[in-house]
């Protein structure tokens, strides 16, 4: 069970309080009515499931309730940072070193 | 290749069992192919197999990462069925089913396939619905399915509590006899060994790090970590790694790949003489011939490659399995493990072409590949050699999530693969 | 000697610790015998002399005790307490005794003695490693009628317990700074040194009693005193702490991501008699801010022919039954090793009145102090001997010695044989962490390498050299492992002296010199799989050269052991075999548990009743009083219907679907989810969620809405009340409430922050009773306060606050049944007041309550759709007959895009429809399929399916309702749908089956 940090909550907190919710950043066109098919179904279907950092989406159901935003390795489960819904892709090796302080 | 037989066996048995040679040949690479298999999985093992038997291209190699049926291959809970709902699901399914039922003789590799019945169970009036729409469905596509009255269902399989006080007590079952299990190493081991001995290279430790492809998009080979190997046609099948492997190509994927858990109990004489699968009281279960009962959980929400989860999806899964069997709270877990399964939108595996020339792909098998090992490599192989696909994979494009024509066995169903 | 020990015969007067000596009565295989309060069942039963006590896996060979802890493979028996508490499989070195243990052995037929099962042992040329894939093909049909039954009889273990269990399981969840795994040595000096720096600390041991090794290492001293005396003394100093807590008996078994670590207590299978209270087993999941393993090291046993004889041990097993149980396991006992520490064990077996019979030990050179210990106590040592077999079956009787590099063979007559190649660490923990391990060359060994979560090893599970390293290192890192968790706490470092002869070096792996290779015998790597040398030589043969395949062919490993004394061993024979170093040929991973966990100590409370929660709405009590026969619906009980006496469940159904339409009827439906919408912008976000219009839609008034995903097809529908200009009361469906509100969370969130909504789940917060039929407005009148029922001030479809009996009130004029009727909307404190004082007065007009069959059957006759029934997941509003709720002039809503995809908007469409069964009678199946040809062969091409189908007493036949291809243009043709029993002709129809020809206000 992993332990997640919700940042409205700045409280690290067991797993089953969370719901995954995909991926982020993947915003929803403003005239999405207009796009191609193709174009609706990358939007929509494909996505970029990387081995290493993912950027996600997670909803801290149990909790505040609000979604937020997380970066994750997905080789190790371990998270380098999460920030609030609609901030944008955070500077990773900032993150990093946030972390590496924590840790000592 | 020595014939396996009971004859051979005999015979070795009286010289210490000197006589057996290697299963498959580990030869050094060749410079090129005419098709590389990315991943000795099952699926891929069992395409190249097919590719040599129905289609006379020999000249094949699988690479794979670490040893073959490491994988999802070597980490599922074995269960074969082909009860689906859609016409080409239960069409690519049953195919595989058929070819179960000769395999052993086929591969000559006692795979042990095992139609000992799967059994899935309602516990209220919408599974009923659903379960019945897939026994009609199934009817009239000449797939067997069949319903089964909670008494009947508890004669089939005697550790299942069909009492009305469960807290989600079984209504009823559908029943397909020809499901069962195989042992899936042998499944691996087999068609490697039958692959090798028509010429196809299985080739382990060597990962393939990068696709190569000429000037007008063309796939020219691939680099791996024992050099460039050329190919004229590349087909990756590489479950959930396939997103990664097709992101070397610059083709982006409609998957995420899901850590899935399973485990095996301490092994005790017969006492389980099915499989059961549940959706409502999520869990599945069958004994396997060691005596292990072996039960499959539902997967972590978060993507991963870690090959782990957390221990609250075992405990849930646990929690199903002492709610549907009482009996077995003071069975012992032996050993659990991860795979990482990759889903598509859908739930539908992709068996297809890709927008780029030689470059094939089948993956997206969720939960569920293992059942349709044979007939996912028989149609796969097709689909390479005459680049078209077989007219059961058809409907498996990637092309559906663009025009919306998905074969939604999830939603349609909520039935578990 | 006392009584008890009098029918012991090898319980030795004045030797271990088991005082005072109570006696304990058990049974093994029926027979009664006694052993002392302490002992477990191994040490009990070897006291009476009893090496006997399994058959193997495979080849069903007599086994005695091996070990003295839970590596055991071969001691499992089945102990019962009663005929509901059978548990297969238990180790009997774990197993403490009590008054009345039950104890059977295990695989054998008809006796342990005589088993039939032993044929395998015969046939055992044929039954090499994987010899089944490579027979039992021919003729076809018999691999599952004949051969697969008799490998399915012949394998397996124990029985499985065919009753349920009554015991039950208990869980708790912990914090803590420090969790230290193990109660040895290593383990105890870490928990102290981070207990005295103040964190908080968790320690576990998987034994009765602290100090591991201790137990038997009765050399060594700690803090000035006797090691064992240490351990008992320090665990008991760490109990009595405050910021700690000390589990006995419990097993850390699983070590998950961020310092997550699963542990197993055993709370009652060693007591005579537990209280019927008492949990049988907890789950403890502890989140530590640290963890310290210090699970100390595994001795290996010698791989020679036929080593699996009972009476042959582990050397530092015998040591330990003597040390601390009292119990010398033979008079003549052979020593076989390539270990010092075996010396020891042969040093007190002589001193407790065994005879060493010889000490072979591989190795060229030994320790000379060690020689002249052996000189002084008259054991006679042949260095650079090997003990190439033994002799005996049900119990060893000889041993033959022979010189490593060859030469004459002795016959030694014993009656035991102990045995040590080195010690295993036990990296199993530290290698579910994640973390990787390298490998010690000098001391063949895996060690714990680089770390990937915040845990340190320490002792003998680290390659620490000997008890001064151990304790040293235990200090150390529960010292650091505080200080990491607690930055600002300060403590003096503690130093604790500690020394023994003892050390737990690597040494010899796999099969070692053996002057007799190659010769045809039985040599064990895996005891209870039956996995010898020879098996995993024929595996590199055959050409399975992956450690993990080596496994997977062999099944060395894979028995209830999980490898812990054969893996190490497997794992050098198949890099001999393969001449490659032991790193490069890999170690298969280790997988949770540590050891087997019951199902229920997972499970914990989950069972039964607390297996998932039961949702009852407030009135459920007044429907158990009615007699209402529930459905479960979700985690819901739902009233299904309201049998009288006599009825069953058609005629009940019948007699309340026409009341209903008669007169009146009342129906729960507090289930429905609902959410308040409120804010200045929820119209605007109502209008984006659903597929309907909503700016327009007045104050008062309802609308019925349609929702999707971006892919356009239906989600969830429902009811939709304005209740004010900047507030909406929104229904769902039962099963769709959380993840509608998770749906509409999730947009507002993420993609219409800007927008100002509230959304709040008032689910729970209002009980629901429908109340339909033409006497509706005439029941309700009396109650209602505030409001004008007439048509023109409360039209169809509008909503309006008021009271019910001075309860407030949100009252919906609307139906779902085509009738005149209402929601009845009062908080869930007053629902069964409500529903109670309404029924009286429905009764009174001759109406009744009804249940969710009727409920579905009535919209049915007005082809109203259920979510989730006539639609799937991939119906869209268009293939639904919803067009109209789709608004036309709207350029957004969450699914737009999605519908005017090419296969949703082509052609080709199922499309609902109704469904007349023409013979008049027929009550289709619902999931049945439907065909346009009746007569074609299978694979049949399948054009829709029947989603709902009832009998209906109302419009006097069946009705139906189908999702047909291209349905709205088959209006009045003739499909077929085909059964088991024949065909039945289906005329395609409207859905409205309920006065279609009247223009219905109500509809």
């Amino acid at each position: 069970m992993l332990l997640i940090h919700c940042p409205y909550c700045e409280e690290a907190r067991p797993e089953i309080e969370f719901r995954h919710a995909g991926e982020a950043h993947i915003a929803r066109p403003a005239d999405i009515a207009s796009l191609t098919d193709e174009e609706f179904s990358r939007f929509f279907f494909y996505r970029d499931n990387p081995k290493g950092i993912t950027f996600e989406r997670w909803r801290h159901l149990h909790g505040c309730a609000r979604f937020f935003n997380a970066a994750r390795d997905t080789v190790t489960d371990k998270f380098l940072v999460t920030y609030p819904a609609g901030e944008a892709k955070p500077d990773l090796v900032e993150a990093a070193n946030e972390n590496a302080k924590g840790a000592t | 290749m020595r014939r396996f037989s009971g004859f051979a066996v005999a015979r070795e048995a009286m010289r210490a069992h000197k006589g057996w040679g290697r299963q498959w040949d580990s030869p050094e690479p060749r410079s090129s192919y005419d098709v590389i298999i990315v991943g000795a999985g099952g699926h891929g093992l069992a395409t190249a197999y097919y590719l040599a038997k129905e289609h006379g291209i020999t000249n094949v190699a699988v690479l794979e990462k670490g040893w073959l049926g490491g994988g999802n291959t070597g980490r599922n809970t074995t269960i074969i069925r082909s009860n689906y709902l859609y016409d080409e699901s239960a069409g690519l399914y049953d195919h595989a089913v058929k070819l179960w039922e000769g395999l052993s003789q086929d591969l000559n590799y006692n795979v042990m396939y095992s139609p000992r019945g799967v059994m899935m169970l309602a516990h209220n009036v919408h599974d009923e619905q659903v379960l019945k729409r897939h026994i009609h469905a199934n009817r009239l596509n000449g797939v067997d399915n069949e319903w089964l009255t909670p008494e009947q269902a508890g004669e089939y399989c005697p550790p299942l509590n069909i009492s009305k006080g469960a807290r989600y007590p079984v209504t009823g079952a559908a029943l397909q006899r020809r499901g069962g299990t195989a042992r899936h190493d042998a499944v691996a081991w087999g068609y490697a060994r039958a692959a090798s001995a028509r010429g196809v290279h299985v080739i382990e430790n060597c990962a393939v790090t990068g696709i190569r492809r000429s000037g007008n998009g063309q796939v020219t080979g691939v680099e791996t970590t024992r050099g460039f190997i050329g190919a004229k046609k590349v087909g990756v099948v590489a479950a959930g790694h396939t997103s990664v492997l097709m992101e070397m190509a610059d083709v982006r994927m409609p998957l995420e790949s899901f850590p899935l858990q399973a485990l095996v109990s301490e092994p005790v004489k017969p006492c389980f003489p099915c499989v059961v699968m549940s959706n409502s009281v999520h869990a599945y279960i069958s004994q396997s011939d060691k005596g292990e009962l072996v039960i499959g959980a539902g997967t972590d929400q978060y993507t991963s490659y870690s090959q782990t989860g957390g221990l609250h999806i075992l405990k849930d899964t646990l929690e199903a399995i002492c709610e549907m069997f009482p009996v077995f709270t003071r069975m012992k877990m032996l050993r659990s493990w991860g795979g990482i399964v990759d889903v598509t939108p859908d739930r539908s595996p992709i068996i297809a072409r890709t927008p780029v020339p030689g470059l094939y792909v089948n993956c997206g098998w969720g939960t569920g590949g293992f059942k349709a090992t044979p007939g996912s490599g028989h149609v796969f192989a097709h689909t390479i050699a005459n680049d078209n696909p077989h007219p059961i994979n058809e409907g498996f494009t990637l092309e559906r999530f663009t025009t919306g024509r998905l074969i939604d066995e999830a939603a349609a169903a909520a039935v578990a693969h | 000697m006392t009584a008890s020990t009098a029918t012991q015969p090898n319980r030795v007067d004045g030797a271990g610790r088991l005082t005072p000596a109570n006696p304990v009565r058990f049974s093994f295989d029926g027979d009664t015998y006694h052993g002392l309060a302490g002992d477990t069942l191994a040490s009990a039963l070897l006291a009476n002399d009893i090496h006997l006590v399994g058959r193997s896996f495979k080849y069903h060979r007599p086994r005695g005790i091996l070990t003295a802890g839970p590596e055991e493979p071969n001691a499992l028996v089945g102990i019962a307490r009663g005929a509901a508490r059978r548990q297969p499989n238990v180790r009997a070195t774990v197993q403490e005794i009590h008054d009345g243990l039950d104890a059977t052995s295990q695989n054998r037929w008809p006796s342990l003695t005589a088993d039939v099962g032993e044929v395998n042992d015969w046939m055992s040329p044929v039954f090499a490693a994987g010899f089944y894939y490579k027979t039992f093909m021919w003729p076809k049909k018999a691999w599952d009628t004949v051969y697969e039954p008799i490998i399915r009889r012949a394998a397996g273990l124990g029985v499985a317990p065919d009753q349920p269990d009554p015991d039950r399981y208990a869980a708790r969840y912990a914090h803590c700074d420090v969790l230290v795994c193990g109660g040895g040595a290593a383990g105890l000096s870490a928990a102290l040194a981070a207990a005295e720096s103040g964190a908080s600390v968790i320690v576990c041991d998987e034994r009765a009693a602290p100090g591991g090794a201790l137990a038997f290492e009765t050399d060594a001293r700690i803090d000035g005193q006797d090691g064992h005396r240490w351990a008992t003394e320090t665990a008991a100093k760490l109990a009595a702490m405050d910021n700690v807590r000390v589990l006995p008996r419990t097993t850390a078994f699983g070590y998950y991501a961020q310092n997550f670590v699963a542990l197993a207590e055993r709370l009652t299978d060693h007591l005579d008699e537990p209280a019927p209270s008492m949990a049988r087993e907890r789950l403890w999941q502890v989140r530590a801010k640290r963890v310290v393993i210090a699970t100390g090291a595994i001795e290996r046993h010698m791989v020679f022919a036929n080593n699996d004889r009972p009476g042959i041990m582990l050397a530092s097993a015998a040591r330990h039954y003597l040390n601390h149980y009292g119990v010398l396991i033979g008079r003549t006992v052979g020593v076989y090793t390539a270990n010092d520490s075996a010396y020891a064990a042969a040093f007190d077996l002589k001193r407790a009145g065994a005879d060493i019979a010889v000490i072979a030990d591989i190795r060229d050179t030994v320790d000379p102090a060690l020689l002249e210990e052996a000189g002084r106590l008259g054991i006679r040592v042949l260095t650079h001997h090997a003990v190439v077999a033994a002799g005996g079956k049900l119990r060893v009787s000889s041993i033959v010695v022979r010189p490593c590099r060859g030469g004459s063979r002795q016959v030694i007559p014993v009656d035991a044989l102990i045995m040590s190649a080195g010690w295993t660490p036990s990296v199993h923990l530290f290698s579910q962490s994640r973390g990787k391990l390298r490998f010690d060359e000098d001391g063949r060994r895996f060690l714990p390498g680089e770390y990937a979560q915040d845990c340190a090893s320490a002792g003998a599970c680290n390659g620490a050299a000997n008890l001064a390293a151990t304790v040293e290192e235990g200090l150390a890192a529960g010292e650091a492992a505080a200080k990491a968790a607690r930055p600002k706490a300060t403590a003096k470092p503690l130093s604790i002296k500690a020394e023994s002869g003892g050390s737990w070096d690597g040494l010899m792996l796999g099969a070692g010199p053996n002057p007799e290779a190659g010769k045809v015998v039985k040599a064990f790597v895996d005891f209870q799989n039956d996995v010898t040398e020879k098996d995993i030589r024929l595996a590199v043969r055959e050409g399975f050269h992956s450690i993990e395949h080596v496994k997977r062919f062999t099944t060395n490993g894979m028995a209830t052991d999980q490898g812990k004394l054969s893996n190490m061993h497997g794992l050098a024979i198949a890099a001999e075999a393969l001449d490659r170093p032991i790193p490069e040929v890999g170690l298969t991973t280790f997988r949770a548990p540590y050891t087997p966990v019951t199902f229920g100590t997972i499970v914990g409370h989950g069972r039964g009743a607390l297996f998932d929660p039961t949702r009852r709405t407030p009135m459920h009590e007044s429907h158990e009083r009615a007699g209402a026969v529930f459905e479960d619906v979700g985690q819901w009980k739902r009233p299904w219907y309201y049998p009288r006496a006599g009825e069953d469940m058609a005629a009940a159904v019948n007699r309340e679907c026409v009341t209903v339409r008669k007169s009146v009827g009342m129906f729960d439906a507090s289930t429905l989810g609902k959410i308040e919408v409120v804010g200045p912008d929820a119209a605007a976000f109502l209008h984006l969620i659903y597929t309907n219009p909503f700016m327009k839609l007045g104050v008062g008034r309802l609308r019925y809405g349609i929702m999707c995903r971006e892919d356009g097809f239906i989600y969830d529908d429902g009811v939709v009340g304005r209740i004010a200009e900047d507030r909406f009361h929104v229904t769902t469906t039962t099963g769709g409430a959380p993840r509608v509100l998770n749906h509409m969370e999730d947009y507002l969130q993420t993609e219409f922050p800007e927008m100002k909504v509230w959304l709040t789940s008032t689910s729970e917060q209002w009980a629901v009773i429908a109340l339909q039929g033409p006497k509706a407005a005439e029941v309700l009148a009396p109650f209602v306060g505030g409001l004008d029922l007439s048509k023109e001030a409360l039209p169809f479809m509008s909503v309006a606050e008021g009271t019910f009996a001075g309860v407030p009130m949100r009252l919906f004029r609307m139906s779902f049944a085509g009738e005149d009727g209402f929601e009845i909307n009062v908080p869930g404190d007053y629902g069964r007041a409500a529903w109670d004082a309404l029924h009286d007065k429905v009764a009174e007009a001759g109406g009744c309550a009804y249940g969710t069959e009727t409920m579905h059957v009535l919209r049915a006759e007005k082809g109203y759709i259920i979510v989730g029934q006539d639609t799937d997941g991939t119906v869209t509003p268009h293939d639904a007959g919803l067009s109209w709720a789709v608004g036309k002039a709207k350029d957004d809503f969450v699914g737009i895009r999605g519908l005017k995809r090419p296969d949703l908007a082509g052609g080709g469409r199922r499309q609902l429809v109704g469904l007349r069964s023409k013979d008049g009678s027929t009550v289709l199946d619902e999931g049945a399929q439907i065909v346009a040809d009746p007569n074609q062969p299978p694979p049949m091409d399948m054009i829709g399916w029947v989603s709902s189908s009832y009998w209906s007493d109302n419009c006097g036949g069946p009705i139906a309702m189908a999702l047909v291809e291209g349905g709205f243009d088959r209006m009045g043709e003739t499909l077929y749908v085909p059964m088991p029993d024949g065909v039945v002709e289906v005329e395609v129809r409207d859905t409205n089956f309920w006065n279609p020809d009247a223009e219905s206000d109500n509809g």
